[in-house]
């Protein structure tokens, strides 16, 4: 193992939250639902803000969604970043009605619009982390 | 019942504001405060209630230390970031219009860049836990990072341009170079702010808010107590906070181009009894150019998507129709939070402000925007 260490921070991962990133790391998008009305939410809580119910289930997401917003990040803020630096990061609206935040791969922001179809990608990190990214449709 | 009119600021304090310091954030806010107090014509034994800011390295037992304060009845704080400080003036009004305490002294010091940089302080701050589990490892770590897709939103269904947020940053400058505890003197034009280097796409370095270090308090005392002091009282007239929906995260917002002052300013501008027409000069917080945008937008200066335009052609400026950030701001004079913006409010209602002084200012307003979209608004007058 010569690899070098992974020097981003890392998510501070919960039991709440841990059905998530599973799912990520085995390539799959599940979305926390209440168990007792169904409304999706993202990112994970423990209260659903519609029922009140504190049960909840996990269900697979499309990860189809449409862009709502982008940044292009010039200025990394954390060293980890400056090797990729200038990145873009969109604000997408998942098709399930909660929104993701993650990187896009391959595509020149200057082309962006809102409203672009666009498609979860994953990202193996480490053995242990797979995170999310998006590329267009 | 309503606090309308029941407290005043009756003193005002700040240090020199710098980049960096030797000094601790404690002996820079004892400073303001000492400076605050001996404005109103006090003496430290009379306060008997505290609001120091949260990140700010002081509680309030410490002015009991260090001032021998005989009965501290009152404390609180306020975790709504940026939004703190105007948030304390409604937390000190309610105290004092409730009999709680007759002299509260709120206070804010920062070390900038002598205590860390923000990305290292916020990572450690509860209301940045989502951001930090879910945004943070894809690489938006910091502030800029986390508004630029609202300002990015903005211009796409807008049509909102970079001049346009440039003209809010060129128009401060100009206003801090009339004060002599600004840090930014140099002259910028709209073409060295197109110039500045992009840090967040939309934002530029020019429209991003400096780093500071320095000190500012105020002394807000009971209405009836306040008119025998040292200084002309200002009347807190409305005061109110907002938090947004999704307060934790911009990402999950339903509209990412309203902040928590949307839902603030309609009961400010009720419980003080007046209208936009009325005010003569506001102080905006201003951490970035397009969230001064944003506010006056939210705060119903203009209609949502016409703050572009509305930023244009003087309006801001002294001289202009609603002159904004006579102190140059966050942007120019110094990031003291806007608590700098309320000691520059009281300033111009007393009629102190010199140079930058707006001519027959009567009503004005201060803003504060904290964290993730908090917001807070107080409206007062001579």
């Amino acid at each position: 193992m010569n690899a070098p260490q992974y020097d981003k921070p890392l998510p501070d991962i919960t039991p709440l939250t841990r059905p998530f990133w599973d799912g990520l790391r085995h390539h799959h998008l599940v979305l926390q639902t209440c168990g007792h009305c169904h409304k999706v939410r993202h990112y994970p809580r423990p209260v659903c803000d519609q029922c009140y119910s504190m049960d909840c289930e996990w269900v697979p997401g499309s990860g189809h969604g449409k862009l709502h917003s982008w940044t292009v990040n010039h200025h990394p803020f954390h060293f980890a970043f400056k090797r990729e630096s200038p990145f873009v990061t969109v604000t997408v609206d998942l098709d399930e009605g909660v929104r993701m935040q993650a990187p896009l791969r391959g595509a020149d922001a200057r082309m962006l619009r809102i409203g672009m179809a666009v498609e979860l990608i994953f990202e193996d990190v480490t053995p242990e982390l797979t995170l999310p990214a998006f590329k267009l449709v | 019942m309503s606090i309308r009119d029941q407290a005043c600021v009756t003193g005002i304090g700040e240090t020199r504001y710098t980049r960096e310091t030797t000094r601790s954030q404690a002996e820079l806010a004892f400073e303001a405060a000492l400076a605050a107090i001996a404005d109103a014509g006090l003496t430290p034994k009379d306060i008997d209630g505290v609001v120091p800011y949260v990140m700010g390295g002081v509680i309030a037992e410490d002015f009991v230390t260090n001032f021998g304060l005989p009965d501290l009845r009152y404390s609180a704080l306020t975790p709504m970031g940026g939004a703190s400080s105007v948030a304390a003036l409604q937390n000190a009004a309610l105290a004092v219009a409730g009999g709680l305490a007759n002299h509260v002294l709120i206070t804010l010091g920062r070390g900038a860049l002598s205590t860390g940089r923000i990305t290292d302080r916020i990572g450690q701050m509860p209301q940045f836990r989502l951001v930090g589990e879910f945004e943070m490892p894809m690489g938006t770590v910091a502030p800029a990072q986390f508004y630029a897709p609202m300002a990015r939103r903005h211009m796409e269904l807008y049509g909102t341009t970079s001049e346009q947020l440039g003209e809010i940053a060129v128009t401060f400058r100009k206003h801090a170079q009339l004060h002599d505890n600004a840090m930014m003197h140099k002259p910028m034009t709209l073409a060295d702010h197109q110039a500045s280097r992009m840090i967040a796409d939309p934002l530029r370095l020019y429209d991003c808010c400096l780093e500071s270090a320095g000190a500012a308090a105020v002394v807000i005392s009971r209405a009836d107590m306040a008119r025998d002091l040292r200084q002309p009282p200002i009347y807190i007239g409305g005061v109110a906070e907002g938090h947004p929906d999704s307060p934790s995260t911009i990402t999950q917002r339903p509209d990412i181009c309203r902040i928590g002052l949307a839902k603030a300013a309609p009961k400010a501008f009720a419980m003080a009894g007046v209208t936009h027409q009325d005010i003569d000069v506001a102080e905006i917080y201003d951490c970035f150019t397009y969230i001064v945008l944003c506010q006056l937008e939210d705060m119903g200066f203009c209609a949502k998507g016409e703050g572009g335009a509305f930023v244009q052609g003087g309006r801001i400026a002294l001289g202009g129709e609603l002159p904004v950030n006579t102190h140059g701001g966050l942007l120019s004079q110094a990031h003291i939070a806007g608590m700098n913006h309320i000691v520059e409010l009281t300033r111009q209602l007393r009629g102190q402000a010199g140079a930058r002084q707006v001519a027959n200012a009567e009503v004005g307003l201060v803003t504060g925007y904290g964290d993730l979209g908090d917001g807070s608004i107080a409206i007062m007058h001579k």
